[in-house]
């Protein structure tokens, strides 16, 4: 069971800000979640391999040339806020 | 003429009974009359869509046409589209225009289709009901009521209302398959790796798969035809021969063996949907095919399974969202942290937060092996049980869903009744196996019924013969709901 302290640290992992008002509710949720999830947990897994896709296949390689051309302008075109091509976020170091 | 199937609508604009341009003003007559009421669109675009079909006509005209030319088709808003508003369901994008296409709206462009719209779907896919999408609910067309499904629940309910004659989706728990059985139309989930995800916003990589909408399993294999095929730009997209999805369609069933899972058919399914599948499966049997008990002995545990490998490769493919490159950005912050978080908060909706929170446990230090580590394994076991099955079986067939569309607002309130929606549909996704599912009668309150069948790697024209043979002995595809006339 989370405790609320988990899901706070949790929810600042994931750069989320939850308004401490929500945090009880979030808590019950998640928890519920976990419950749903615990009884996988229990399988006896010993000697199986991780199964991380649905199709056993091996990284291709490809030629090392260029194959993109430049679009920054397009896509900088949809971004929040840009200035010379750079995008603008708030000063991080003083 | 909008209640033809894909293939029937086909033949009269290569015979030149008909231009794309009227087919296309024809549908998009019925989106303006019926859309709105069912919030099935997100975006249309009358100017794109007739310009699309006027190219279509002359395309027609040279005698140039494929399959598909000429035909109105509508996109998941997850296919991103050059100069498309692309949303996903969500205010983080809800003013995002791609500036490019995915791999399948490409396909189908070069095929001549007529993209109209883009659908309606819970919000980055996450949800069952079609409930979770910024934009609201949409209803479905057999009952404004209910729920349409989901997650692709837009694309099901304008193939459903004859808004569109096909649709895209994606699926990545059951988000094709479960809203198809919801709304009486036919939808497809090909394996793994068959359609690129070039393009299309992320959920969970490993899980997520495009497929399509249609009235039945022929407008299925005309549309893989144009969706499936090798794609470098997605890592994923498995290197094969192309195929002809059509080529097995009319395949006598004589012989073909179908496995009825035993842990699909107990309590947990309701017996107005139970009977409606026994028929089906009956119907298969009258037409030669043999049936044979499979188990899946794993099945219980694949929606416990998906929601650690979903939310844990959400939480990481949804971090992009930063406000910075692109998507909602807050407006009052303090710093750089104080931004991130409160774009985040605003910009995405309470089930994305609650999938992204728990990803973002299951993959921190200390809880990896315990929770991502044993879910991939246990993942393992579930794609085993069906190596396992297939052995004694070519197909096999169950139910869609639990139950027929629930009223909206039912489930909303409770996550997990809400996943266990997709009991059926998610040990599919997790094994990386193709499935579809058709119209096969209608349960509790006159609402359609799904009959889902699930194929071996790679095995989509053997799924769509028997769905094909299947439709042709019966007419469930064919009903139109009440307001769609």
């Amino acid at each position: 069971m989370l405790s609320l302290d988990e899901v706070r640290r949790i929810a600042d992992l994931a750069r989320i800000e939850v308004p401490p008002e929500g945090l009880a509710a979030l808590q019950q949720q998640l928890n519920a979640i976990f419950g749903l999830v615990e009884q996988m947990r229990a399988v006896d897994t010993a000697g199986v391999e991780p199964m991380a896709h649905a199709v056993d296949m091996s990284q291709r390689l490809r030629e090392d040339r260029v194959t993109e051309s430049d679009r920054h302008a397009e896509f900088q075109f949809i971004a929040p806020q840009v200035e010379d091509g750079l995008y603008l976020v708030p000063k991080v170091i003083e | 003429m909008f209640e033809l199937p894909l293939a029937d609508l086909a033949a009269r604009l290569r015979d030149r009974q008909v231009s794309s341009e009227e087919l296309t003003r024809l549908f998009l007559g019925r989106i303006a009359r019926l859309g709105a009421g069912l919030n099935a669109f997100i975006t249309v675009d009358e100017e794109k869509a007739l310009a699309a079909a006027r190219a279509a006509d002359a395309r027609l005209a040279r005698g140039e046409g494929a399959p598909l030319t000429g035909i109105p088709v509508a996109h998941k808003d997850l296919f991103c589209a050059k100069g498309w508003r692309t949303t996903c369901g969500s205010r983080m994008l809800a003013d995002f225009v791609s500036p490019y296409d995915a791999h399948v709206v490409e396909q189908f462009d070069r095929a001549g289709a007529v993209l109209v719209g883009k659908t309606n779907m819970d919000e980055f896919a996450m949800g069952s009901s079609n409930e979770n999408s910024h934009f609201g609910p949409v209803r479905n067309p057999w009952d404004p009521a209910r729920v349409p499904g989901g997650s692709s629940g837009g694309s099901a309910a304008a193939v459903a209302a004859r808004l569109v004659p096909a649709a895209t989706g994606t699926d990545t728990g059951g988000s094709i398959r479960q809203p198809a059985s919801h709304t009486g139309t036919s939808g497809i989930r090909p394996t793994y790796g068959a359609v690129s995800r070039y393009g299309m916003v992320a959920f969970a990589s490993s899980l997520d798969q495009g497929g399509a909408f249609g009235q039945g399993a022929r407008g299925l294999a005309l549309m893989l035809n144009v969706m499936a095929g090798f794609d470098e730009r997605d890592s994923t997209s498995v290197d094969r021969p192309k195929e002809d999805y059509t080529r097995d369609l009319d395949r006598p069933l004589e012989g073909v063996r179908v496995g009825l899972p035993k842990e699909y058919f107990t309590a947990d399914l309701s017996p107005d949907v139970a009977a409606c599948v026994s028929a089906a499966v009956r119907e298969l049997e009258r037409q030669g095919a043999r049936t044979v008990e499979v188990s899946l002995p794993n099945q219980a545990l694949a929606v416990p399974v998906y929601y650690v490998i979903a939310p844990a490769e959400a939480s990481s493919n949804l971090s992009r969202f930063d406000g910075v490159r692109y998507g909602h950005r807050a407006a009052n912050y303090a710093d750089l942290a104080d931004m991130y978080r409160k774009s985040r908060a605003e910009g995405f909706g309470a089930e994305v937060q609650r999938r992204i929170l728990v990803g973002t446990y299951v993959l921190s230090h200390g809880y990896y092996d315990a929770y991502y580590l044993q879910a991939q394994r246990v993942r393992r076991l579930i794609a085993r049980d069906f190596t396992e099955a297939f052995k004694a079986c070519d197909v096999i067939a169950g139910p869609a869903a639990p139950s027929v569309a629930f009223p909206i607002g039912e489930k909303s309130d409770d996550p997990v009744q809400m996943y266990l929606e997709d009991l059926y549909t998610i040990s599919v996704n997790l094994a990386g196996l193709p499935g579809l599912s058709v119209p096969c009668g209608f349960g509790a309150g006159g609402m359609p019924v799904g009959l889902q069948l699930i194929g071996d790697y790679f095995g989509e024209a053997r799924m769509l013969n028997v769905a094909h043979r299947y439709q042709q002995a019966t007419d469930w595809h064919r009903r139109l709901p009440p307001g769609a006339a």
